[in-house]
């Protein structure tokens, strides 16, 4: 599976990738997205470490955590669980005080964002220095996988209304799958008070008004497969009430 | 700058200057096809504007990338992994 030629070539490259995991009732996804994450870094051969943010999970999210850490090792996989669900945000802020890359990704671990698109994220940093890499799944061979035309809409309505009243500069603001350099995301999370997917898309307003370059990289986004999803009617509302509050304060 | 004092100032600006045409404010003796022209403009700009939105959302939702591969790809990588998952001692 691992590539030598792809481990020789990067080994003097002191970059190191933390990427970030928060989990709620993920038993059965935890274990698949830690797989792919090992075969993708495996074969690319960057280093990496994966950091498990559990909060409380009552599914036993953290004892699977557990056993991945014992089978991957404890520089790999590492587990900064909290007592109880405390919320996304927070949970990013908790596990960059324990992250050691000067990279920071950030993903879903509901298998919704693929690792195979982290070496293209990697790369595309590289190529042009920027300060944060987006997924997104507007632009290029982006797309979803498992929406219907309804989401379909709400999505790319959203998406219109809030690249109209905002001008971000960037074609995904509510994705969640990001690359930061760590002391950007640092001062990011900082600044950002928004909650739920506003929070995906502060991130990325002011990342813009700070200066901060972006690049995009498309995406495949398939709806999660196991578990519970929580998009809901008031999930429409609160989103509508943070892009006004952006619009008013950015 | 906000982005809704932004917004508020590019709309008082063509809100000036539809006044301006439309009600001859400064006095300038504008030929009277400029103020038949100008006064039902807000309007056509609106309405040009929500066709375009109209448009433009359609035409995204539409083509819309539906990423089978990627779900086939992902569906296989899951049995991969849970069968290598399970020789390594994982238990569920
Ligand atoms: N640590 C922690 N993780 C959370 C919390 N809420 C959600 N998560 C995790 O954050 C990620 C995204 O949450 P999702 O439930 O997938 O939210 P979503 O992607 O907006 O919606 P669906 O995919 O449709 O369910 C997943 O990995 C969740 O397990 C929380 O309060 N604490
Ligand atoms: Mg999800």
């Amino acid at each position: 599976m691992a590539s030598g030629k792809g481990n020789k070539k990067k080994q003097e490259d002191s970059d190191k990738y933390s990427v970030l995991l928060p989990t709620y009732n993920e038993r059965e996804n935890l274990p698949l997205i830690v797989w792919l994450l090992v075969k993708y870094f495996g074969e690319s051969g960057y280093n990496y470490e994966i950091i498990v943010i559990d909060d409380g999970s009552p599914d036993g999210t953290l004892q699977i955590a557990e056993q991945l850490q014992k089978i991957y090792g404890h520089d790999k996989i590492v587990l900064r669980p909290r007592p109880k669900k405390l919320g996304l945000g927070t949970a990013y802020i908790h596990g960059i005080k324990h992250a050691t890359g000067n990279f920071i990704i950030i993903m879903d671990a509901d298998l919704s964002h693929h690792p195979k698109f982290i070496p293209q994220f990697i790369e595309k940093q590289k190529e042009g220095g920027y300060d944060l890499i987006s997924g997104t799944r507007y632009r290029g061979d982006g797309g979803v996988y498992g929406w219907d035309l309804r989401r379909k809409l709400i999505s790319r309505g959203a998406n219109f209304i809030t690249q109209v009243l905002l001008r971000p500069g960037a074609s995904d603001l509510t994705g969640s799958f990001r690359l930061y350099k760590k002391n950007v995301l640092e001062s990011l999370v900082e600044r950002c008070v928004s909650k739920g997917y506003v929070f995906q898309m502060e991130m990325i307003v002011r990342a813009r008004q700070l200066g901060y370059t972006i690049g995009e990289v498309p995406i495949s986004f398939v709806d999660r497969v196991y578990g519970e999803s929580k998009l809901g009617g008031n999930e429409i509302v609160s989103f509508l009430k943070g892009l006004l509050t952006l619009f008013a304060t950015t | 700058m906000t982005k809704l004092l932004e917004w508020l100032f590019a709309v008082s600006l063509v809100g000036v200057a539809w006044g301006l045409v439309t009600f001859d404010l400064l006095d300038f003796q504008f030929p009277a096809v400029y103020r038949e022209v100008a006064w039902p403009m807000p309007v056509y700009l609106l309405v040009v504007f929500g066709c375009y939105s109209l448009a433009t959302v359609g035409y995204r939702v539409a083509t819309f990338n539906d990423c089978e591969e990627a779900a086939r790809e992902l569906q296989g990588q899951i049995q991969e992994a849970k069968e290598d998952l399970k020789k390594k001692g994982l238990k569920i």
